[in-house]
């Protein structure tokens, strides 16, 4: 007898696809926001399936911190040619030049909620009205209570108390001028799904995802590496490892960990085995218990 | 895509109080099965030191928010996944108080199975009949009702058969196609995730095994073809010059190319010529594909169609009856418009007659009060502008439901069963 149904991984992209159809058949100027980490890139993978043999009808847009991976720079715009779709790009020094954010000082200092000025300005700017990000549900706490259709005020803020409520796969998108969504085509995925699906699909990614030797410093655990964006502490030495990222974001604020996995299929054994949370490296998420609920309220990725 | 990792994919919901256990069977299977990781244990460990608690509180594991920890209670529907080596699933968590029905309606929506908790010490409860009677009313296709806290009355089997028949003569007025019944400890994992020694009159499965193994490739309708436009695809690239796709996905019925189809609400008869997908053509599809579809005559077709069976077709009306229900705190206004979504389509609907409303607790119609609150379940008809192409819920979950929204707010206020 002929099973007719599909395996997991299968089922959770037909569900991305039929979520990224809907917002092309929703909005008018959405933007996939590209930061050159594994999920975006995922999104895009997605996105090019949903309307092929068409192009990808959305632009890409990413906040640009000026604390990057060169690696993830090169990627992304080798990826964006190969796509043929246009690129935004939201600086965060130009917004720290324009007097719109201030630089944090310190130690820990980093971009990361700056960012959430530039992406807002950016959104505003090119009157997007609706931005795909990468976010999953398992990533963190708050994010397990998003919507696939996620609503932001005129503000950018989520109020993740007041949320529509989001039934079966019908997906309202309706608002007001000067509101905007975020949607979320890969909620329901785990950080295992995806390197699974990667690897399946044969899915390219940057290098920094697999493992290599670079020169780091050790602080809280993980391994940020050494860059001319980094503070280092008294007593902090710079060692050389041999590490690989689980996610990649601004250069200052991502830990590596320590790891020989050189393939993908290493990568998916690591991962079945590991027994941290893939952001348990990321120090944006470390500075209170409720950090992503904060910046995500207030209209951060 | 390839099929290497061929593992199933489970939706399932489950419901209920802070004192039933659920919180803590739900952290036995995510940590049975690895899916805790250290640091978030950690965090949970700290909250629980903080609050002066004496274990550790998974409920705060499903507990994302800063109100709701603070607060100690779920306030909205939480995702949670774990997996076995045989299927991936996806909890979703929903609190189970009577203000919470619409969440508990949300979390409902997508399940193919219910997972009910019952003190055994308690029996069957109010709570318990409202979460059968949602699960019923949201054809959710299993339910497993797990008899809890055996440990307390002494592994009881007399017990145990009592809440069953308690139960089962309550579910009798429902309409569940699947029960089971499984007597558990969450606390010690008497039949969790292995079989309990210390029931061997129990002869069942355990809950996990239950998960793992129930028959989830039924769930959905394999016999009527239900194919709604979402977008159309045209490329206008040299290499596809005339390429034109209807893309959307298959929410009931196998489709396969050469079938002779029509267009809906139009009534053009024409064939399948081709199944695309970005991997290659498809000689068949079926739920929950998303697909694109070519046809072999050019007609005009566009997003809120719907490509069927020519010998199958959905009824178009514009008088919709369907259980109703209220999700937004503040009650209809009279005589309101409303938008009505069902599959890809979006028409304006007006409440035209409130039948009645339903006790969730006995299923009892009340007729003399039919005023409309957040978390009421009501049946009502509606009246559109624009035909809807609509299935009964009972026969197709996907076009028999459909939801309201509020035109002046833009907000989601209902959703609705289509009978």
């Amino acid at each position: 007898m002929q099973q007719y149904t599909l395996n997991h991984l299968e089922e959770l992209e037909s569900e991305a696809i039929y979520v990224l159809r809907e917002v092309f058949a929703q909005f008018e100027r959405p933007v996939i926001l590209f930061s050159g980490g594994k999920d975006s890139i995922l999104v895009s993978h997605l996105a090019r399936k949903a309307f092929y043999p068409a192009k990808i009808p959305f632009q890409f847009l990413h906040i640009d911190t000026g604390h990057n991976f060169p690696e993830t720079i090169a990627f992304r715009d080798k990826l964006i040619k190969e796509l043929g779709v246009n690129l935004i790009v939201g600086s965060v020094q130009d917004s720290i030049q324009e007097g719109r954010v201030l630089e944090e000082k310190g130690l820990n200092a980093s971009r990361n909620i700056l960012q959430t000025t530039t992406l807002l300005d950016t959104i505003e700017k090119f009157e997007i009205d609706c931005a795909i990000g990468g976010g999953r549900r398992d990533e963190e706490k708050s994010r397990a209570k998003e919507r696939f259709f996620s609503h932001r005020d005129e503000f950018g803020q989520w109020d993740p108390k007041n949320q529509r409520p989001e039934l079966w796969n019908i997906f309202n998108g309706r608002k007001q001028m000067g509101e905007h969504f975020r949607v979320f085509p890969i909620s329901n995925w785990t950080e295992m799904d995806v390197w699974q699906y990667i690897m399946e699909e044969k899915i390219e990614i940057p290098s920094l995802y697999f493992s290599h030797h670079r020169e780091v410093v050790e602080r809280h655990g993980t391994f940020l590496p050494h860059s001319e964006f980094l503070n280092l502490k008294d007593g902090e030495k710079i060692v050389k490892k041999q590490i690989r990222f689980r996610t990649l974001g601004d250069i200052t604020i991502t830990g590596g960990v320590e790891s020989s996995a050189a393939t993908l299929e290493e990568i998916v054994a690591e991962v079945a085995a590991t027994r941290v949370t893939e952001r348990g490296d990321r120090a944006d998420d470390k500075r209170s218990e409720t950090a992503m609920e904060d910046r995500k309220k207030e209209g951060y990725f | 895509m390839t099929k290497t990792a061929n593992t199933e994919l489970l939706r399932f919901t489950t419901a209920g109080s802070v004192d039933d256990g659920k919180s803590t069977l739900i952290g036995r299977l995510l940590y049975d099965s690895k899916s805790i990781f250290e640091d978030q244990l950690e965090s949970v460990r700290n909250t629980s030191v903080q609050r002066g608690l004496d274990h550790i509180e998974l409920g705060l594991l499903t507990d994302g928010l800063k109100d709701e920890r603070e607060q100690g209670i779920t306030i909205d529907v939480a995702y949670r996944y774990f997996a076995t080596p045989r299927r991936k699933f996806i909890i979703a968590d929903t609190p189970g108080h009577t203000q919470y029905t619409r969440n508990m309606v949300t979390g409902a929506s997508t399940a193919n199975l219910a997972l009910i908790l019952i003190d055994a010490r308690k029996g069957v409860i109010e709570q318990t009949c409202r979460h059968s009677i949602i699960a019923s009313l949201l054809q959710i296709p299993h339910l497993i009702l797990c008899v809890n806290k055996m440990d307390l009355v002494d592994y009881s089997e007399e017990v145990y058969n009592r809440v069953v028949s308690e139960f089962r003569s309550f579910a009798s007025k429902l309409d569940i196609k699947d029960l089971r019944f499984i007597p558990i400890s969450a606390l010690h994992g008497d039949n969790v995730v292995n079989k309990s020694d210390n029931m061997p009159w129990y002869q069942g499965p355990s809950l996990l095994y239950n998960l793992e193994n129930i028959h989830i490739g039924s769930d959905e309708n394999l016999i009527d073809c239900r194919f709604p436009v979402q977008t159309v695809i045209r490329p206008n690239l040299p290499e596809f010059p005339d390429y034109r796709a209807y893309a959307g996905r298959i929410d009931g019925g196998i489709f396969k190319p050469g079938d002779q189809v029509t267009i809906l609400p139009s009534g053009f008869q024409t064939a399948i010529k081709s199944i695309d997908t970005y991997d290659g053509q498809v000689k068949k599809a079926f739920p929950t594909m998303s697909v694109a579809m070519q046809l072999e005559d050019d007609y005009d077709v566009s997003r809120g169609d719907m490509i069927v069976r020519t010998n199958n077709q959905p009824e178009p009306t514009q008088d919709i009856d369907f259980m109703m229900c209220w999700l937004h705190k503040n009650p209809p206004r009279p005589n309101a418009k409303y938008l009505v979504r069902q599959t890809t389509n979006e028409v304006k609907g007006i409440i035209k007659k409130i039948h009645y409303k339903m006790d969730i607790h006995t299923l009892h119609r009340i007729e003399d009060d039919l005023t409309i609150n957040m978390n009421d379940i009501l049946r009502v008809k509606i009246r559109t502008t624009h035909p809807l192409l609509i299935d009964p819920y009972r026969k197709n979950r996907h076009t028999g439901s459909l939801i309201l929204i509020d035109q002046a707010t833009n907000e989601t206020v209902a959703a609705g069963m289509i009978i």
